[in-house]
């Protein structure tokens, strides 16, 4: 979520690249973020090749934005 | 959640959210090497401009001064994307990345549109004999450019990129200084910024 909450979109291939995961451990991860609608898929062709692209749902970014205040919430909880 | 955890979280986040959205594969060097090109193509247009009688040597005496000036700037723009986008995929290369990806992707199309307008605005005055307005409209739409793309990649990219715009709004209140604004802009800023990107980044 963190990237697809810092660009528009990202492909498949991109993603496993910074990610540094697997096919297989990157496309059940990306399976759930889709079936929380966090995310929505577009596959499309480029040059006869298949492109999967990922962008982020209005959801998707809300979640991922109380994700963040949770951490800074705990963070300030513990300079109490 | 422990602390330590929390703040590896934080970090892993925020340098996935960099990482993601930043081209950093462009060299700082090749940013000198273009700033040379560029100056020695100043040197050449300034005994082209200033001293037509050397000009003769460079260039047969049918050709005419515009047009050598126009092969000399050709010449010295097809060198530096060359250079740049070579040393770019070196320095991908030694890093693991790939030279293509979205960020990159991303950047070329921001970065095209203005050069593009640029490129077709400077070949329209050229041609139309506005040899004065030429220098600064490359100044100008170039800084665009650079400060378009500067989202992409560096940050200092958007300073530079400011900074030419400036250069090219100086030529239009002086025309006569065109030619050494342009050998500012194209040459010692980057051979300046490309030494300092080199510095920050690569060393």
């Amino acid at each position: 979520m963190s990237i697809l909450a810092a660009n528009e979109e990202y492909d498949f291939n991109s993603l496993k690249e910074l990610l540094e995961v697997t096919d297989g451990n990157l496309a059940s991860n990306l399976k759930t973020l889709e079936k929380e609608e966090y995310i929505v898929v577009e596959k499309s062709f480029v040059e006869r090749k298949p492109n999967t692209r990922y962008k982020r749902t209005a959801k998707g970014l809300k979640a991922f934005e109380n994700h963040l205040a949770a951490l800074e919430n705990l963070i300030k909880q513990q300079y109490k | 959640m422990e602390q330590k955890d929390l703040y590896k979280e934080l970090g892993q986040i925020r340098s996935l959210m960099e990482k993601s959205s930043k081209f950093v594969s462009i060299s700082g060097l090749s940013g000198v090497l273009m700033g040379c090109y560029a100056l020695v193509g100043t040197l050449l247009g300034y005994y082209i401009i200033y001293q037509p009688q050397s000009a003769v040597l460079l260039g047969g005496n049918n050709l005419e001064r515009s047009q050598v000036l126009l092969i000399i700037a050709l010449t010295i723009l097809f060198l530096s994307l060359v250079t740049g986008f070579v040393m770019a995929r070196r320095k991908a290369r030694k890093n693991k990345q790939s030279i293509w990806n979205m960020t990159s992707k991303s950047l070329l199309f921001t970065v095209s549109i203005p050069l593009l307008a640029g490129g077709f605005v400077s070949a329209l005055f050229f041609i139309q004999g506005y040899y004065q307005l030429v220098a600064a409209m490359l100044l100008i739409f170039y800084g665009l450019a650079l400060t378009a793309g500067s989202i992409y990649t560096f940050a200092e990219v958007k300073a530079l990129g400011i900074i030419e715009i400036c250069l090219g709004l100086i030529v239009l209140a002086f025309p006569d200084k065109g030619l050494l604004l342009w050998g500012l802009g194209f040459g010692v800023l980057h051979i300046i910024y490309g030494f300092i990107v080199y510095k920050k980044y690569e060393s």
